[in-house]
């Protein structure tokens, strides 16, 4: 059980450092904006940088482009 | 206008693939446009070159995810001009960024911006990724919350123009503000909330985990010195989250010690206080219990509620802000000459022309001098459409001027304006405490004296007969568990949530009482001329008295001689016709009427006393219309009728407020024919005619004499005695003089139809209340048995406690959203 002697100091530094990073973002502005974050996860703005989505979009425009013609 | 007004949104509703509705912004497109562009794998058509402009440069950017994703439509861009975008040059001079913009050593500035036009998320990911995208931007992160914009640039790479003008390329508007006082203080609030709810939830989470521990200790027989560990190592733990989170509540303490008032701090300190005293003393002599897990929960979840609260706090302020802030800097001012000249609006007096050009922000009250187009007054009213202005109509400041060049002579500047009158009530609102949280603190106040008292009596029996640490954690229990927290917390957090939703739809509270009389009203009570009608005139009517002149032709020949007049009447009859043939040889005769020459034959346009003909109706028959007559030399020709315009919902408004409930009446000013022929019409039961001021007045008295709540809707000036004498009152927002108005309430919106709202919302808030006091009531009545039989343990009182007062907050945030 004396490894709690060390075990428990040790969660009180990691505790600390976590709570000295959320300190910083706070000052940093990161939770100024509370809804935005929310709403921006939706976007799937890396799509193109997946090469299966990149690939199915470029289906769907010649399927597009066969489709108006 | 307004019944465009009441129609339109229906049709407005988003649905980005409907055919004849603009891709970008919704609006009808005309059936000939030419606007089309190939935007995300489609041909799309657009109403007008800014939508398209806007649309191809978002589809060049790539970043035509945001059509896929947003949910509402855009706000229609401001026309550029033939240069291509607005002019934002004026943005770069030096006199104009002093105070907006920061600059340091190395070539870097930065600034706040305010963006207009976002309508929902997905335009704060596209203003973000746009402007990011520009060489030389080295930050610009959007608060989707706020509508506020921080931006860091490169001197040497672009400048701030080049940047406002690319947020304009993408149909937004965005200008540097100074972000304020009070900006600062908010976001000071919540970033010191944040923290203190950090220090608690952290040491809440690690105190739990020790507490587990020992008590899974207490029954596996853990030595003493590892229980003396963990004890010693929470209460190193408890200490930061007492001294720092829990700080409000201490010193809420010290201020109700000096003030000698007791609210729900005084028992919140004594119990958190109180534990930690136990535990400290147990922690270090051994034995006993310690409450180290209590003091950091509770502080925990007394924090959250606060939080909420606050929350719905600022969201009512940043109504404030946005209107406080909607005053552009320069503008430009017309010179007799014709000279154009850019000057700060500080600079402005009344009598000052000034120059407005598509999407330009109207920067001080006035009329319009020159030109007509429409103006967008959503921030001012609520009201969604741009309104049609034409030379003579008032313009307010804030309003946005939506399509074609406009001058407008300068009447009010600075603290004058209607903008700073809504902002000096808005300000009163925030300050006001309402009475009825009052009333309910000083019924705090009561309970935590009953609750101190029953604590002591509890603390004594449970001494006497089972010890001094039975009898601790006992009174710990009967403390925590009857914190008022849910009491207190019950009015204003159903009154912020009630405000916040209804300026948002354009009626101004301001004070939480009147929101309060205005759910127990049974009578509404309007005036006539500017309130249930425009206060305008227009014609009715026109009866042609000779064969061969045909309808048209009189109209166009009254219009032809009305030409230059600003008379009401004139100008409604010129507003009737559109193209009115040539007169000459006008003669004007104030208050009588008019003679010219129209296609060499004379005329004469007035009373029937001018016109020469003996009138057996009054001038204004029993109908409530106003009579001008047209006559040549050889006798009258035919005549006009006007009639004041009667608000296109002012009929389904009066149904509305009936089926609530209501006892609809009318007070008017007016004769009693007119007013007995608008009630008619509008199915009004009690409408009294030809009253003074003081009429009015005793009208009121008269119904409050039985009882009656009576709710008066006016136009603030010249109704202010019986505004004020009823108890609450209703102001239309497009008076002048609203900084005067005595009124509780501001119908900021034009449209009558955000009264049915409104009292809907006040009856809801009124119902929330009184569910949430009832739980408050209700949970203490049962949990403070049961603790003081000594039943609860302190932890458990902690939650029980907690969930309520989260119960309550959950519950008032349900008006923020409508029912419908």
């Amino acid at each position: 059980m004396n490894i709690l002697l060390m075990l428990i100091p040790l969660t009180l530094v990691v505790m600390a450092v976590a709570l000295v990073a959320f300190l910083w973002s706070v000052k940093a502005g990161q939770f100024d904006d509370l809804e935005g974050p929310a709403h921006r996860i939706l976007f799937d703005d890396d799509d193109p940088r997946i090469p299966a989505s990149a690939r199915r979009a470029e289906q769907l425009a010649r399927h597009r482009s066969t489709d108006s013609s | 206008m307004a019944v465009a007004a009441s129609s339109l949104p229906l049709d407005h509703a988003f649905c980005p693939d409907r055919e004849g509705a603009c891709f970008h912004c919704g609006l009808p497109v005309p059936g000939a446009s030419s606007h089309r562009a190939a935007v995300d794998g489609a041909e799309r058509s657009f109403c007008c070159v800014g939508c398209q402009a806007v649309a191809e440069t978002i589809e060049a950017a790539g970043l035509v995810e945001f059509y896929r994703q947003r949910d509402d439509w855009s706000p229609r861009p401001a026309l550029p001009d033939l240069s291509g975008v607005a002019d934002m040059s004026i943005y770069d001079r030096e006199d104009l960024q002093q105070g907006l913009v920061e600059c340091d050593a190395e070539q870097q500035a930065s600034t706040s911006l305010i963006l207009e036009g976002l309508t929902c998320a997905a335009c704060a990911w596209l203003s973000e990724r746009h402007v990011n995208s520009i060489p030389g931007v080295l930050e610009f992160r959007v608060n989707y919350a706020t509508h506020r914009a921080s931006l860091r640039w490169d001197r040497s790479r672009t400048s701030l123009a080049g940047v406002l003008e690319a947020v304009a390329r993408i149909g937004f508007r965005a200008h540097p503000f100074d972000p304020g006082r009070r900006d600062s203080i908010q976001r000071q609030e919540q970033r010191t909330a944040l923290r203190r709810l950090a220090v608690a939830a952290l040491g809440m989470v690690q105190v739990m985990m020790l507490a587990v521990a020992l008590y899974a200790g207490h029954y596996a027989g853990m030595t003493g010195a590892m229980q003396g560990f963990l004890r010693w190592v929470s209460l190193l733990i408890t200490v930061p989250v007492l001294l720092y989170a829990a700080q409000p509540f201490f010193r809420g303490l010290w201020r109700d010690l000096r003030y000698r008032h007791l609210s729900m701090d005084v028992p919140v300190s004594l119990a958190l206080g109180g534990a930690f005293a136990i535990s400290v003393w147990f922690t270090w002599r051994g034995g006993g219990e310690v409450y180290y897990d209590s003091v950091t929960m509770f502080t925990f979840f007394l924090l959250s509620s606060r939080f909420l609260e606050m929350a719905a706090r600022h969201r009512v302020g940043l109504s404030v802000e946005e209107r406080l802030h909607s005053l552009p800097a320069l503008a430009i001012r017309v010179d007799e000459d014709g000279a154009e000249a850019q000057v700060p609006v500080a600079a402005l007096q009344a009598g000052d022309r000034v120059l407005l050009r598509p999407g330009d922000t109207v920067p001080a009250d006035g009329r319009i001098s020159e030109g007509e187009g429409s103006v967008d007054e959503a921030l001012l009213s609520g009201e969604s459409l741009p309104v049609r202005r034409r030379v003579g109509d008032r313009l307010v400041g804030g309003a946005v001027n939506v399509e074609s060049p406009l001058v407008m002579t300068v009447e009010a500047v600075g603290k004058n304006t209607t903008l700073a009158g809504i902002v000096a009530l808005l300000e009163r609102v925030q300050s006001e405490r309402p009475r009825l949280a009052q009333l309910t603190d000083r019924v705090a106040g009561y309970f935590v004296a009953v609750v101190l008292l029953v604590a002591t009596v509890v603390a004594v029996y449970w001494g006497l007969i089972a010890g001094a640490a039975t009898a601790a954690e006992i009174t710990l229990a009967v403390l925590v568990v009857t914190c008022p927290c849910a009491l207190s917390l019950a009015t204003p957090t159903a009154l912020a949530a009630a405000v916040g939703s209804l300026t948002r739809s354009g009626l101004l509270v301001t004070s939480g009482e009147a929101l309060e009389t205005l759910g127990r009203a049974t009578h509404m009570l309007f005036d006539k001329t500017g309130t249930l009608t425009w206060g305008r005139l227009r014609v009715e009517r026109v009866v042609s008295l000779v064969d061969g002149l045909s309808e048209e032709r009189l109209l166009a020949l009254a219009a032809a001689l009305e030409r230059g007049s600003e008379h009401p009447l004139g100008r409604a009859i010129r507003n009737a016709c559109d193209t009115p043939p040539g007169a000459s040889e006008i003669h004007n005769t104030p208050g009588r009427g008019v003679a010219g020459t129209v296609d060499g034959t004379r005329y004469r346009l007035g009373s029937a006393g001018f016109v020469g003909i003996h009138d057996d109706a009054d001038e204004q028959d029993a109908a409530g219309l106003t009579r001008v007559w047209l006559a040549d030399q050889t006798g009258p020709l035919g005549r006009l009728e006007l009639a004041d315009q009667v608000r296109a919902e002012a009929p389904a408004v009066v149904a509305s407020l009936k089926t609530l409930g209501l006892r609809v009446g009318m007070l008017s000013g007016d004769r009693p024919a007119a007013a007995r022929a608008l009630a008619r019409r509008l199915d009004i039961d009690h409408a009294q005619g030809g009253l003074s001021p003081t009429d009015k007045l005793a009208a009121v008295r008269q119904l409050q004499s039985r009882e009656a709540v009576v709710a008066m809707v006016g136009d603030g000036i010249n109704d202010a005695p019986v505004l004020g004498a009823a108890q609450v009152s209703v102001a239309m927002g497009t008076g002048t003089q609203l900084a005067q108005a005595s009124a509780d309430l501001v119908l900021l919106s034009e449209s009558l139809e955000t009264l049915h709202e409104g009292v809907t919302i006040a009856r809801r808030t009124r119902a929330i209340i009184a569910q949430n006091m009832g739980w408050a009531i209700l949970y203490n009545v049962i949990a403070l048995p049961l603790a003081a039989s000594g039943w609860l343990a302190p932890w458990m009182a902690a939650i029980g406690m907690s969930l309520s007062s989260l119960l309550v907050v959950a519950n008032a945030f349900r008006l923020r959203y409508p029912t419908r």
